[in-house]
């Protein structure tokens, strides 16, 4: 090909960024996200002679690289300054009073998105600690770059550490339930040395492994299958159908793709899951790509996940030393498989299926047109695998106990157990695992409740993409088909609980939002249909009408159908569940919505 | 893309059309059935000589067992499909597809889709009165927006780009089909001069930082305008025409002829106005371009006109 490039040339620190980037990687396309980390890392910004460096080392058109890097939330093509503190003002946050620290950088170092000075802030999507709301994470571009999470964090200790820069301050990963002994999928967390691989091995890591290695590829997938377990990622999808279908493709190679880039509003279960046991998801993969005929794994984690990042890179390294990745792994002969971390770069979008694809191929985090499917035409258009992080560490259980064994728990439609993050007006916010069936009653209790002298009044179960039910509905069985029944969904888990003083007014709006923001703007119906779903709503909660007086109720509800009918991907088809949700099942927006009594 | 068809049978497939049994060649679109049935589907991000883009969903109809509204203009039919075009599902999809476009964007130059609008009983207007134009599109940063208040619709409104003597890009018309970019780009002219940039509601075509078109990788083939389905992309001289009123297209004549300059020999269509060439395009069923041109066929034609 014979690429135009710009004049521009990089400055000696962009130049070494890149050049470290992509040291020993035979120059492909799909190292482009990488490499505008590098340097965004490094010098806080991707300027013109950055950006045209990357091109010629990737062969890449400088338009198309463009278009990827003005994809992402996380990347500047402006200068700004090289510390940024990016913090969340979504829903949990939102609950717990993010407006007291957006009002603190505000006092303290200007409006939002400032170009000049030493800091710059912006408000963030949901940072996945909503455990621990509000949250904000303080980024120091440099080399190395680092970042300090802040969660809970108070506004005076927020402007300290934004003025003096991030620190490395080793919180550890809890879960409220820890040291009970039902616990599965959280029995590690908080319980085993997440950096070593010896704790691992000694709490019955890699038996799974092990135990598939034995079975050969046809009897793991049966098991898993036999097991009955469904994506956790939000679909709900059974798994071993899901294997089957892609070992079955001809043509080679294979890929797995775990996705790790947990963005929904109120979802924090995969971090958790990541930070207090990132050799299961190893292993988990590991054995995923032994069933299905997997070369390559590739991880796509959230970009704003920094200490899963080091936990999963420090696990990867030590299973390739001791051969649990890499070749003849586990001493079987023919069977390898190695993985690769890619870090997404703040877009929700690229957790669907197929734009995850785009974003690690090098290109806009678009969803793709389905079909084909990922299992026919995925990664590099091979067939692939995606799996939720959650589903993924169901399978070492499921090989160590067996899938009758594993089926016994939960329910005859839903088996194994199931996280749930529970945060917003909640008195032990935290990720739970109860087994299938449980009530949303129950799980409300473990939690400990609404805090005291307050009343329940909503919860938004399912994320952002989820919807309400009400406080009447506590016996609500948590299943995938209890939940479709009542026509609601678990969603990826969420359950974000408001009382009283909540503001649901502000909530939606939020919501609304959060559309708007991470829409890739591919097709009509969710590009133009968020924005307007945005402005309605400003004006049912606000107790406006435009001069031609049309019904914003009817708006909202046909904007809502046609961009469930006709959108793309789940992004746009799920853009309008919770505040449909919110008419129908709560009965808000009848008229203008006043702020919580005591907000 | 060649139109050589070298004649294999194609296997028949059977299908169910608004309650009506179709046959069509395996392959076939579900748009193509329709169109070969005489039912007319409006489209707008469907190229006759490009991939299917998916993006601006004017074109969906409903699939018997699917969850969603399907695309006609890339959904393959399958044998025993059954399909519906005209159910309240897909007319109230049409209706507030095209209220959404002509609330954001300058329709003015779209052929055919006021006519959609007035069908469909759109009512752009009920979003709200259209926000001024704004001058920062080009720099917007994705996952922030103002917040709004409600009481305006965004739009796409924005000054019009006028930075080179050949084409002109007034993207407040633009609807993001993504034709341009693919004609562009690697299915037809590898000059990838041009992208999307930008997410959401920012989302917009761009040279790489919105540098000005002379910086950038165009080579002013021109073929990113004959795609452009609203007038967003246009030659300087039909978009001078137009500004000072006097462009019209009834005074104009066609004629299909070969371009002199080079041994390839495109077919050329000189759109003349008043004995003065005022466009070129390509035939898009001309095997030899499929509608493309280069910058000597497309613009070097002054010289006919030295007088
Ligand atoms: C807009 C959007 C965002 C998504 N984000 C995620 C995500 O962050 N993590 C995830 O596991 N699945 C996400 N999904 C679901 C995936 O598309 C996919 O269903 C899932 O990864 C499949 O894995 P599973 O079968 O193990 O659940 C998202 C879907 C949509 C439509
Ligand atoms: S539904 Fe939204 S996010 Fe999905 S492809 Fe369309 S514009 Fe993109
Ligand atoms: S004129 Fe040709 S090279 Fe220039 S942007 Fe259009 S298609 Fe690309
Ligand atoms: S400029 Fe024209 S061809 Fe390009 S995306 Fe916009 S409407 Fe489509
Ligand atoms: S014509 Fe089918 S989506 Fe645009």
């Amino acid at each position: 090909m014979d690429l135009q490039f710009l004049s521009s040339t990089p400055t000696d620190d962009e130049r070494a960024a890149v050049d470290a980037a992509v040291a020993g990687q035979a120059p492909s396309r799909d190292l482009l996200l990488p490499a505008l980390h590098a340097v965004n890392d490094r010098v806080g910004w991707i300027s013109q002679g950055a950006l045209n460096h990357i091109c010629r080392t990737l062969e890449v058109p400088p338009a198309d690289a463009y278009g990827v890097a003005s994809f992402y939330s996380l990347f500047s093509l402006v200068e700004r300054p090289k510390r940024v503190v990016h913090a969340c003002v979504d829903l949990a946050c939102k609950v717990n009073g993010a407006e007291r620290l957006t009002d603190a950088l505000t006092d303290a170092f200007g409006p939002a998105s400032g170009k000049t000075g030493d800091v710059t802030w912006l408000r963030s999507p949901c940072l996945g600690v909503c455990e621990r709301a509000p949250a904000a994470l303080v980024f120091q571009a440099g080399e190395p770059a680092t970042e300090q999470l802040l969660a809970p964090v108070a506004s005076e200790a927020l402007v300290e550490v934004a003025t003096l820069g991030p620190s490395t301050v080793d919180v550890p990963t809890l879960v409220p339930q820890q040291g009970d002994g039902g616990l599965r999928l959280l029995k590690r967390i908080g319980v085993v040395d997440p950096t070593s691989l010896d704790d691992y091995r000694a709490t019955g890591g890699y038996s799974g492994l092990r135990n598939a290695l034995l079975l050969g590829p046809v009897g793991v997938i049966r098991e898993v299958s036999d097991s009955k377990l469904m994506g956790r990622g939000g679909a709900a999808f059974p798994t071993g159908r899901k294997w089957d279908a892609t070992a079955r493709q001809p043509v080679r190679p294979h890929y797995l793709v775990c996705n790790a880039d947990e963005s929904e509003p109120g979802t924090f279960k995969d971090r958790v899951l990541i930070e207090g046991d990132p050799f299961a998801l190893v292993e988990a993969m590991t054995i995923t790509a032994f069933a299905t005929g997997c070369a390559k794994g590739y991880l796509y984690l959230r970009g704003e996940y920094p200490k899963a990042l080091h936990l999963l890179e420090n696990a990867i390294a030590k299973a390739r030393e001791r051969g649990f990745l890499g070749e003849n792994i586990m001493g079987h002969q023919g069977f390898s498989f190695d993985i690769e971390i890619r870090r997404g770069a703040g877009a929700y979008i690229c957790g669907e299926e197929t734009a995850i694809f785009n974003s690690i191929e090098g290109f806009r985090g678009e969803p793709r047109s389905k079909p084909p499917f990922p299992v026919e035409q995925g990664l590099f258009g091979k067939p692939t695998v995606v799996n939720n992080v959650e589903t993924l560490v169901n399978i070492p259980l499921i090989l160590t106990e067996g899938c009758e064994a594993y089926a016994r728990i939960g329910t005859a439609g839903s088996s194994g157990s199931k996280l749930f993050c529970l945060s917003g007006n909640v008195r032990r916010p935290g990720v739970y695992e109860v087994p299938f069936g449980a009530t949303l009653g129950e799980l409300l209790e473990l939690a400990g409740g609404v805090p005291e002298g307050r009343e329940l009044r909503a919860i938004l179960l399912g994320g952002a993409a989820g919807g309400f039910v009400r406080p009447d509905e506590l016996d609500l069985k948590l299943t995938m088909e209890d939940a479709r029944a009542a026509g609601t969904t678990l969603g990826s888990g969420v359950v974000l609980v408001l009382d009283d003083t909540a503001d649901l007014g502000g909530f939606l709006l939020r919501i609304a939002a959060f559309f708007r923001d991470e829409s890739c703007g591919q097709c009509v119906p969710c590009r133009i249909g968020t924005v307007r779903q945005e402005e309605a709503l400003h004006r049912v909660v606000g107790g406006k009408k435009l001069s031609t007086g049309g019904d914003d109720l009817l708006v909202l509800r046909e904007v809502g159908q046609v961009m469930r009918d006709s959108s793309i991907c789940g992004l746009g088809q799920t853009a309008w569940n919770a505040i449909e949700s919110a008419i129908d099942r709560l009965g808000a927006l009848e008229k203008p919505l006043e702020r919580g009594k005591r907000a | 893309m060649t139109a050589i068809d070298i004649g294999l049978p194609r296997r028949l497939v059977e299908f169910e059309l608004d309650g009506e049994p179709v046959r069509v060649p395996e392959n076939a679109t579900i748009l193509d059935a329709c169109t070969a049935a005489g039912t007319k589907i409006p489209t707008l991000c469907q190229g006759d000589t490009l991939q299917p883009a998916n993006a601006c969903r004017v074109c969906m109809v409903e699939v018997e067992g699917s969850r969603t509204l399907v695309p006609s203009c890339s959904r393959k039919v399958e044998p025993g499909m059954v399909v519906r075009t005209d159910t309240e599902r897909t007319k109230t999809s049409r209706k507030v597809v095209l209220e959404l476009l002509a609330s954001a964007t300058d329709l003015s130059t779209t052929p055919e889709v006021k006519g959609w609008l007035e069908e469909t009983g759109a009512e752009p207007e009920r979003f709200g009165p259209p926000a001024p134009p704004s001058d920062d599109r080009d720099h917007r940063q994705p996952g922030e927006h103002e917040v709004p208040d409600g009481m305006t619709a965004a739009t796409v409104r924005q000054p019009v780009k006028v930075d080179n003597d050949l084409y002109v890009r007034d993207y407040g018309k633009c609807i993001l089909c993504y034709k341009c970019v693919d004609a562009c780009g690697d299915q037809w002219q590898n000059s990838f001069a041009i992208t999307v940039a930008g997410r959401g509601f920012d989302a917009r075509i761009s040279t790489e930082f919105a540098n000005p078109l002379p910086e950038s990788a165009c080579v002013y083939c021109g073929n990113c305008v004959e795609v452009c389905p609203t007038g967003a992309l246009s030659f300087k001289a039909e978009h001078d025409r137009r500004e000072n009123g006097t462009w019209d297209e009834e005074r104009q004549t066609e004629t299909t002829t070969i371009c002199t300059f080079c041994g390839v020999g495109c077919n050329l269509t000189l759109h003349v106005q008043d004995n003065e060439i005022v466009k070129v395009t390509s035939p898009h069923d001309s095997s030899v371009t499929h509608g493309n041109l280069c910058i000597k066929g497309r613009f070097g034609w002054q010289h006919v006109q030295n007088r």
